[in-house]
């Protein structure tokens, strides 16, 4: 079944009048509008696949390639294994494995492809792609969707610019696709921040045998990683600004805890926090507007939450009880935090109002930590919690108050990160080797994939 | 230059650049541990080894020259490697102090009065079995459990600095509730003089 979905950019009237009821109508016309030049979008876009959700199946054989040296042909290979991890990722489409089209001829071009070959293998959808030396190490990438039934192409973007990194193309091809094929916001690239003693160095200072952990950003699947923070010293606890260009965590390079924030495309560092050696600053978050850090202090003598501004100024007390009140997580309104606190004798997840009303108790359990709420539509927070001798990732929906693990006691589970559209969780997981490695699943429990491999890393931080 | 000399003096230049090669690839180890000393004679069995005659001792040459006097400087690592000051212990999951935690403190404060200058870092530590990011504030509340009791014992509180390394820097290795028990501290450091 194919089903098509006017997108008329210019004349958005016509679209709310179209879209409901001329799909049928639409099919013949189709083909003309998709004839537009490369770079240009379609007028129309075409969904691949039933209507009642079931997967379609797709294929992403290597893009041609034009005039180009070895440089080019390998851009063209890594494009479309990118791109086939991608859409590999979000489960929304079937992936054709890639070692059966060795049986399908060739495409002669971007357009002319063996599209009953493609059929006859069970694909429903193939990316036809197309790279191209534009000079200056710049890239053209073109790409088009091809209905491997109809024969249509359901839409052809154009992409120029460097061949630095030709991984980008991939990404943001994959997202275009989830977008227009399944109106979904993919996060192919999004980055994830972690905490690593991949370049473990001497701590400076007086304790011997103390090695380094800094802050790195790796691309959402584990390439292009960066490193932070350079501190020779302790450096935890990173959490990502809603803009996507800072990333605060918390560094001992001062002797103490205290908040940071490195502006990372900038080179700029900060501390808003004010520590100094007697007041302690950590774990912070940023609210979902990006103004406010919530954050963990001993200022007042025992460890409380406060909420400042991203400058520093105006500092608030949010909880303020004997016990323990740390870890604290906004709700993607911002009208509320969740965080743990020991209060009843073991920590256990709480939720509580920015404006220090409502509070509740939220989980039963022996030992829960490190609350993270989900991005909407979905509202719930995963959390790790204790289920034997370590722990493991559970989710809880807010509304209902149920609760569903998705690890399973393979060595300790900790530090849960969502995906900014939700459908993904990053966490620390110690399974396997016994090393500390990010791993990824998906909130249904399904999807396991390893982020990491050299050194320790551990809490991630997953990026707008 | 024969054909055959010049293949032997390849072969030799093959063999010397493999030997340098693999002395550069295998340095020999550093400090070996010394062997275990011998058993002693009379506890081997089967017949008694051939003794052979001891050496004379070499005659001294010239008398030894007292050195001059020693000045120990000890740098701060020195100092804490040596520290007179002792860890507090805790229970799992607790910063409240206990006896022997009290005493132990009670007689770092002893040392701290002895040395008026020094300044210390109390170090709140956990052990690994909590999660990092609540373990940061545990270790936080160790260190200050550390500090009132040290101020309650007369001791100003500007020498008496803090920070919580959470379950980051375990002092002993293991799985075991021995490993643990050494981790659950405040430990203190000399940070200035």
């Amino acid at each position: 079944m194919i089903r098509y979905r006017l997108a008329f950019r210019r004349l958005p009237v016509l679209c709310v009048t179209f879209c409901a009821g001329v799909l049928v109508l639409m099919q013949a016309r189709a083909p003309s509008a998709l004839q537009s030049p490369p770079g240009q979008r379609s007028e129309v876009d075409l969904i691949i696949g039933d209507r009642i959700g079931a997967q379609p199946t797709f294929a992403v054989p290597d893009c041609l390639t034009i005039d180009g040296d070895e440089s080019v042909a390998e851009a063209g290979r890594t494009i479309a294994e990118v791109l086939w991890d991608d859409l590999e990722f979000e489960r929304e489409f079937r992936m054709m494995a890639r070692d059966v089209y060795d049986t399908i001829p060739r495409a002669r071009s971007l357009t002319d492809l063996p599209l009953d070959r493609w059929r006859e293998l069970g694909v429903d959808g193939v990316v036809s792609c197309e790279v191209a030396a534009a000079g200056d190490g710049q890239l053209r990438v073109t790409a088009r969707l091809f209905n491997t039934r109809s024969r249509e192409s359901a839409f052809g973007v154009e992409y120029t610019g460097s061949a630095r990194n030709v991984r980008a193309y991939a990404h943001q091809l994959s997202d275009e696709i989830h977008r227009r094929q399944r109106g979904l916001r993919g996060v192919a690239r999004t980055k994830i921040s972690f905490v690593s003693d991949r370049d473990s160095e001497s701590v400076l200072g007086l304790v011997e045998n103390r090695q380094t952990k800094e802050v790195y950003f790796a691309d959402y699947d584990g390439a292009n990683i960066r490193r932070v923070t350079v501190s020779r010293s302790l450096n935890t606890t990173p959490s990502w600004a809603p803009s996507a260009r800072a990333i605060a965590y918390t560094s001992w390079r001062r002797g103490f805890q205290d908040v940071f924030v490195s502006h990372i495309y900038e080179g700029r560092l900060e501390s808003p926090a004010g520590g100094s050696a007697n007041i302690h600053n950590w774990l912070p978050a940023w609210s979902p507007d990006g103004r406010q850090l919530a954050f963990t202090s001993n200022r007042d003598g025992n460890p409380e939450l406060y909420i400042m501004d991203a400058d520093g100024t105006n500092v608030r007390r949010l909880t303020n009880h004997p016990s323990i009140d740390t870890t604290p997580t906004w709700s993607p309104q911002g009208h509320q935090i969740a965080f743990t606190s020991d209060r009843t004798g073991a920590p256990q997840i709480y939720v509580i109002g920015v404006d220090g009303t409502g509070l509740r108790r939220i989980t039963f359990e022996s030992y829960c930590d490190r609350p993270t709420w989900s991005p909407a539509p979905y509202n719930e927070i995963a959390y790790s919690s204790r289920t034997g001798p370590g722990h493991d990732i559970k989710v809880i929906d807010i509304p209902t108050s149920e609760v569903r693990q998705l690890t399973f006691g393979l060595g300790t589970n900790e530090s849960p990160s969502y995906s900014p559209n939700g459908r993904h969780v990053a966490f620390m997981s110690t399974r396997g080797s016994g090393n500390k490695q990010i791993w990824i699943i998906g909130r249904d429990g399904r999807g396991l994939r390893r982020l990491t491999s050299v050194g320790n890393n551990e809490m991630p931080s997953w990026s707008p | 230059m024969s054909r055959r000399n010049f293949v032997r003096a390849v072969q030799a230049v093959l063999v010397c650049t493999v030997a340098t090669v693999s002395c550069v690839r295998n340095p020999p180890p550093v400090a070996p541990e010394p062997p275990p000393p011998p058993p002693a004679a009379e506890e081997r069995p089967g017949p008694a080894p051939r003794l052979e005659p001891e050496p004379p001792p070499p005659a001294p040459v010239v008398p030894p020259i007292e050195a001059d006097v020693d000045i120990v400087s000890r740098d701060l690592e020195q100092l804490n490697r040596e520290s007179p000051l002792r860890p507090v212990f805790f229970g799992y999951d607790s910063s409240d102090l206990d006896g022997p935690g009290r005493r132990v403190l009670e007689d770092n404060a002893a040392v701290l009065r002895d040395n008026p200058t020094w300044i210390i870092t109390i170090e709140g530590h956990c052990d690994e079995r909590g999660t990092a990011e609540y373990n940061l504030a545990l270790g936080e509340r160790r260190a200050l459990a550390a500090r009132q009791y040290l101020v309650e014992l007369g001791l100003q509180g500007d020498r008496l600095r803090t920070v919580s390394y959470g379950k980051e820097f375990p002092f002993a290795a293991g799985q075991d509730e021995g490993a643990w028990a050494k981790n659950r501290r405040a430990h203190l450091v000399i940070s200035d003089r």
